[in-house]
């Protein structure tokens, strides 16, 4: 705003107060000490009205309202780009409040800081807390109990896509993951697809034409095994899934396979770090690796597992 | 004047309460026209693309206004939940903005980048796929309505006029972007490009 529009709304904010006091004054004037005088309308040929004057608490809250809003305005932001002597923005407040909430948060998870993943799962009350950091921030694609779904990885099962280490899942939940698998329908053609199809049932025991599987593992060796491996026990730094297992994360049947292998698939775990910070990525860690290891050697399951 | 005057004259009546009522707009909104911080684009905004323009209508066609803000406030809470706060400048290309009012849903201000554009498909049809608390309705036929680049095209022209700038070269670009992307694709990449760009250091990863 530049110094002349905000001069000219500083004149006029000041001139309305003013004007405001002037009228209750000027209207005040007339009245004092006289006789209530009728006013002029009449109704109904007889029925008059006085014009009394108002009474007195209501003549003052007009007077308190004035002064305040002078008051408020001398404190606060409104008179043009005048910042009130507080000198007060909505920034600068909210920047305080997030700072009063990082520092009692930082005050909680003092005594979790430099605990190692194991540890913190065996600690009740961190672990109730990551069970919340879960409902609110993982559960909309993983399940609230974790078993994940068509497209979103199971958490529960110790099958991992990227690693179930305690550094690759860190890894997983602070920076994100980007799987992708390319569309090879136009490389392999219609034929090729099926064959491999074919192939990749036979990995996991599944059943499949013999001479179409027969077909496909050659494509597979040349094509698939660059990422999937020669064996298709898939490569956890590509994040290409292990075909020899019965875990499917884009379905099983022949017309999921067709989409996955003839058109791909992209997956994307979004990155946590910048908005959960260190200590919450950690309890979020602890508590997923906790799934697929129950902290008390299996004979307690963890409590989203058993859901 | 007397009282009486004002009262027996609807005319003037009339012309005296316009005055006063138009003092508030004088002060409170015209400066607003010229304040930097509301007309000025905030740092990283740019006009939409073409794609993310049809989804922005479609947006607005689907009436997710009606549910959903676009309007972080600087509250704790709030940023806890959500991200940055929003700036004036984040909506210099939104006409109309989408500030919205009412959160039956979650704001959407900064939900770029927070799920998968294949999350945000499985969600537009079928909320309950991934959240079976919600109560969002499905928008199944958005998969199947197809963006006519030409009209998306004539948005950009009219854009221009009211002060977005668009080059001739994005204009006519315009068709081709858009061409064989469904409403569903459209709704995803406008709803993928909401996010906090004002502030390099806090901006989540996508």
């Amino acid at each position: 705003m530049n110094s002349g529009t905000s001069a000219i709304i500083a004149v006029v904010v000041i001139a309305n107060a003013l004007a405001s006091l002037w009228l209750i004054w000027w209207t005040n004037k007339s009245n004092a000490g006289k006789a209530a005088k009728e006013t002029t309308h009449v109704w109904d040929g007889d029925l008059t009205e006085y014009n009394n004057p108002m009474p007195r608490w209501w003549l003052w809250l007009f007077i308190i309202t004035i002064i305040f809003g002078m008051v408020y305005f001398w404190l606060y932001p409104g008179l043009g780009s005048f910042a009130g002597s507080k000198g007060w923005t909505s920034a600068a407040e909210w920047k305080a409040e997030d700072d009063a909430a990082a520092a009692a948060l930082e005050q909680r998870f003092a005594s979790l800081k430099g605990k190692s993943l194991a540890e913190l799962a065996h600690d009740p009350e961190a672990m109730s807390t990551a069970r919340n950091l879960f409902a609110l921030n993982c559960s909309t694609c993983h399940g609230s109990d974790a078993r994940g779904a068509k497209g979103f990885p199971n958490l529960t099962d110790n099958d991992w896509l990227w690693g179930g280490s305690d550094d690759a899942v860190l890894q997983t939940i602070s920076q994100g993951r980007d799987g992708v698998m390319p569309a090879w329908g136009q490389v392999l053609g219609t034929d090729g697809v099926e064959q491999v199809i074919a192939y990749v049932m036979t990995l996991s025991g599944k059943q499949a034409p013999a001479d179409a599987a027969a077909a496909g593992k050659p494509r597979f060796e040349a094509i698939c095994s660059a990422c999937h491996g020669m064996d298709g026990k898939g490569n956890q730094a590509l994040g290409a899934p292990n075909l020899t297992d019965d875990v499917w994360l884009h379905g099983s049947s022949v017309k999921d396979l067709r989409e996955t292998i003839a058109n791909g698939r992209t997956n994307h775990m979004p990155a946590h770090l910048e908005r959960l910070g260190e200590t919450r990525v950690r309890l979020l860690a602890a508590y997923v690796l906790s799934l697929s290891h129950p902290p008390s050697g299996g004979s307690e399951a963890p409590h989203a597992a058993a859901n | 004047m007397s009282h009486d005057k004002v009262e027996k004259n609807i005319g003037l009546l009339g012309v005296l309460i316009t005055l006063v009522i138009s003092v508030g707009g004088l002060i409170e909104i015209v400066p607003l026209y010229s304040q930097a911080s509301v007309v000025q684009p905030a740092p990283g905004i740019k006009p939409y693309g073409a794609l993310e323009l049809a989804g922005r209508d479609i947006y607005v066609r689907e009436g997710c206004y009606n549910c959903h803000s676009q309007m972080v406030r600087p509250l704790h809470a709030e940023t806890e939940r959500y991200g940055h706060y929003s700036l004036a400048g984040e909506s210099v290309y939104d006409h109309p903005f989408q500030f919205g009012s009412k959160r039956t849903g979650p704001d959407l201000a900064r939900v770029g980048g927070r799920y998968s554009d294949q999350w945000q498909r499985i969600h537009l049809n079928n909320p309950r796929d991934v959240v079976p608390e919600s109560n969002m309705p499905g928008f199944p036929w958005l998969a199947k309505g197809t963006v006519d680049g030409d009209l998306v095209a004539k948005k950009m022209h009219t854009l221009r006029i009211l002060g977005t700038p668009y080059t001739d070269q994005e204009i006519s670009d315009a068709p081709g972007v858009v061409k064989g992307h469904t409403e569903l694709d459209a709704l995803v990449a406008y709803l993928q490009g909401l996010k906090f760009r004002g502030d390099g250091g806090r901006e989540a990863k996508p």
